[in-house]
């Protein structure tokens, strides 16, 4: 059997009710969800903000329980931990301002008792593949945002996880540099041969990078829609001047705009 | 910014306003204009100090003073960052807490340093111990402060790393709270010295406080003025190298020390 | 319920510093220091002596004046650094390194210079006082968003409507937080200068009560003192707390 066909993680009937907080009432954010991530497919999840695309990626991740339902990674339930061979990237920085680039990147391995000259190759080639190699003896200070978020995608790189995990890693980031930092995530995946979940709340973004890319409703999220996205493998963000491209983002976007309008409080309005 | 012999314009002007202001009070105190009596030109502290520590005769004293200071502020530092990071994880606690710690400082510690002598005696050993009391609560709200603003992301990333409670600690909040800790050990440096030299004052068979005391009292303005000059020279210092340490720090981590 | 709650914590804390108090009292002695329950009775009949009301005044008017002074002088300094650039950069370090420097040393310069009568405890409440509210008022103006002052411009606002309008309500949170704070200071200031250079006020009244052995009046002394600290810091933290979350 073809090793693309099978599952990889799986998320079946997974439900996030947040518990009432003093006076505020309890908060559906997700769900029920059924998701299969294939193995070494590109995903994205897209959807109005408080649709609970991060909630589905922490739930997926380990970082949050699900009130309902359950969450499989390679066959083995995930329960309230995260599972050897996942990576996350977050949406805001983490990179740790009192490390270098060079000590960040190797953090993780320092930590999981790999020897020293395994360590230097690993952070050496994953800096060199992120374009950091002038950097490493740079504090993150010294960075632009984007260049940040790269030195905690190498972070997460030599750990080499199966399965990788991005919040909107490049929402804080201007439009032409995410356009950038898509294709070097493109050419990570294609290198690595991981599947990869990206959560955005970008539509050019999710429909130039993806296999498949979910559309979610306002909260409670919910699929609406799942898009095959038919692009190659090899791929990068030339494709965006394409006409099936124009198709993609217009499909997500018909499918969107009204759940935009009820997330902005427009729940009553008709939508034409 | 302009510089000149490294060191920047603002550097030249700052140092300008200090002599100048040491200048004119040395020239006030010779033209009389303040009686000599009272303060004595910063030209005579100065000879006096450089005379007090050629003669040795103080080394025992400064011994004893700056070392119980460096005990105490040792101790308030580590103490205060387990009590912090205990209290940190006890909202409730806190809750219940704040008010106290929001009000320590305004009554001097150091009255209950009778309290101190009568149990242990006219050692060291209760100047230390009201060192201690004064210096560790500024170390408490220093790291109650610093673990406040660890970014949540920081845990999150813990997690991904399957980090235990004790590694996450040491390896991530220990770091992350640094600045803040650091404002702590300044603070804890400035109250441990009060509180030592204070109690000086009040009672001790020796010490850097105890002769400033001694002094005054045998009117012998010279030797006062030299040992106050010498305990402000030190405590300035020491301020200074954490500063500059801190400033260093600060930089490499992009954001103004605190 | 969750007022009930805290002011159960606030009980129990209670509870437990007496406990601990009996338990040191039994360790220690009472020549050392005397027990909650002597403690207490002392105080409930030496608030109303005529020496405890008199230093009470004289501490309170020093304290007054002292914070009057702090106050003034504090928030011109926190202004003047503030609002200009050069002697901002200039000045700070120079304020950061008298903030932090043990002031108690110079007592006897105060006693030589103003002798024992009320200026001397005034002087050295407020040297204690100026310097949190000049650096804290300095920053309070140094943070102000300068988008908020291209918005004021786009409003064709004149220089004295910006300064009450926008950089008055802006800086206020911050500059009351230097307030309290010096506040603390300016007491305890007060309160040292009392115990090393005059012979009235609450601060005497301790130092006395420690030369002379009494550990009643001196425990009693520093009860009421942090009594009052709390409460006039408890408003000044009140304040803040309203003026933070305002919007």
């Amino acid at each position: 059997m073809n090793l693309s066909d099978q599952v990889h993680a799986r998320l079946a009937g997974v439900t996030r009710i947040f518990p009432a907080m003093g006076s505020q009432q309890p908060v559906h954010a997700l769900g029920p969800v059924d998701l299969d991530l294939r193995h070494g497919e590109f995903f994205a999840v897209v959807g109005p903000s408080g649709c609970g695309k991060s909630t589905l990626l922490e739930v997926l991740a380990g970082l949050q329980l699900p009130t309902a339902g359950a969450v499989e990674f390679e066959g083995r339930p995930v329960h309230g931990e995260v599972p050897e061979g996942v990576g996350v990237v977050f949406q805001e920085d983490a990179s740790f301002p009192w490390l270098t680039v060079w000590d960040n990147t190797a953090f993780g391995l320092h930590r999981n008792g790999t020897d020293e000259s395994e360590i230097k190759k690993r952070v050496d080639d994953a800096l060199a593949f992120m374009g950091l190699r002038d950097f490493a003896r740079a504090y993150p200070a010294q960075l632009s945002g984007g260049m940040r978020q790269r030195v905690c995608i190498a972070r997460t790189l030599v750990l080499q996880p199966r399965l990788i995990l991005l919040d909107e890693p490049f929402g804080a980031l201007d439009a032409q540099t995410r356009l950038l930092m898509g294709d070097e995530v493109l050419r990570l995946w294609r290198s690595t041969g991981s599947t990869v979940l990206l959560i955005t709340h970008a539509l050019d973004e999710a429909a130039m990078l993806s296999d498949r890319i979910g559309a979610m409703s306002a909260r409670p999220g919910r699929f609406m829609d799942i898009v095959e996205t038919g692009w190659p493998r090899e791929r990068d963000s030339k494709i965006v001047s394409e006409a099936r491209f124009g198709e993609i983002t217009g499909r997500l976007w018909d499918n969107l705009r009204g759940e935009s309008l009820k997330s902005l409080g427009h729940a009553g309005m008709s939508v034409p | 910014m302009t510089s000149f012999l490294g060191m920047t314009k603002v550097g030249w002007i700052r140092l300008a306003v200090i002599v100048g202001a040491i200048g004119l009070l040395e020239v006030c105190c010779r033209l009389e204009f303040i009686n000599p009596r009272v303060v004595i030109p910063p030209s005579m502290m100065a000879l006096a100090l450089f005379n007090i520590l050629r003669s040795g005769t103080m080394n025992a004293d400064m011994l004893r003073t700056f070392g119980s200071v460096a005990v105490a502020v040792s101790i308030a530092v580590v103490l205060g960052f387990v009590l912090g990071v205990a209290i940190h994880a006890a909202p409730r606690l806190r809750r219940t807490l704040d008010p106290f710690f929001a009000t320590y400082y305004a009554v001097p510690i150091f009255i209950f340093y009778p309290v101190m002598v009568a149990i242990f005696g006219l050692s060291v050993v209760p100047v230390i111990m009201i060192g201690v009391a004064a210096g560790s609560v500024a170390m408490i709200i220093a790291t109650l402060n610093g673990l406040d603003r660890i970014p949540r992301v920081l845990t999150k990333v813990a997690r991904v790393h399957r980090m235990n409670a004790f590694d996450t600690a040491l390896r991530l909040k220990l770091p992350a709270a640094a600045p803040y800790l650091f404002t702590g050990v300044k603070l804890a440096v400035t109250y441990g010295f009060i509180a030592v030299i204070a109690s000086e004052f009040i009672l001790a068979p020796a010490g850097v406080g105890h002769e400033i005391a001694f002094a005054y009292n045998d009117f012998n303005n010279r030797r006062m003025y030299g040992l106050m000059l010498l305990l402000l020279l030190v405590a300035t210092c020491v301020n200074m190298i954490l500063h500059t340490w801190d400033q260093r720090l600060a930089r490499r981590r992009g954001r103004v020390a605190l | 319920m969750t007022a009930t709650r805290r002011i159960a914590d606030l009980l129990i804390l209670a509870a437990a510093f007496l406990a601990f108090w009996y338990g040191l009292n039994a360790v220690v002695g009472s020549t050392a220091l005397p027990g909650p329950g002597p403690t207490l009775s002392y105080l409930a009949n030496f608030v109303g002596t005529t020496r405890f009301l008199e230093s009470l005044v004289s501490t309170l008017t020093s304290f007054a004046y002292a914070l009057l002074l702090a106050y003034a002088i504090g928030l011109s300094l926190g202004v003047w650094l503030g609002a200009h650039h050069l002697s901002g950069a200039v000045g700070e370090p120079i304020l950061v390194a008298i903030y932090s420097m043990p002031k108690i040393t110079l007592y006897p310069v105060v006693l030589l210079i103003f002798g024992l009568g009320i200026s001397g405890k005034v002087a050295f409440g407020a040297l204690h006082g100026i310097l949190p509210v000049a650096l804290l008022s300095m920053n309070a103006i140094r943070n102000v968003p300068p988008v908020y002052l291209k918005a004021a411009r786009t409003m064709n606002l004149s220089r004295w409507q910006v300064i009450a309008t926008v950089l008055f309500p802006a800086t206020l949170p911050e500059i009351v937080s230097g307030l309290r704070i010096g506040l603390t200071t300016t007491l305890l200031g007060v309160v040292l200068g009392e115990m090393f250079a005059s012979k009235r006020g609450l601060g005497f009244l301790m130092i006395n009560a420690i030369s002379t052995v009494q550990p009643e009046e001196m425990l009693t002394v520093a009860i009421v003192l942090f009594t009052f600290a709390a409460s006039a810091n408890g408003l000044l933290l009140w304040m803040e707390h309203r003026l933070h979350h305002r919007v």
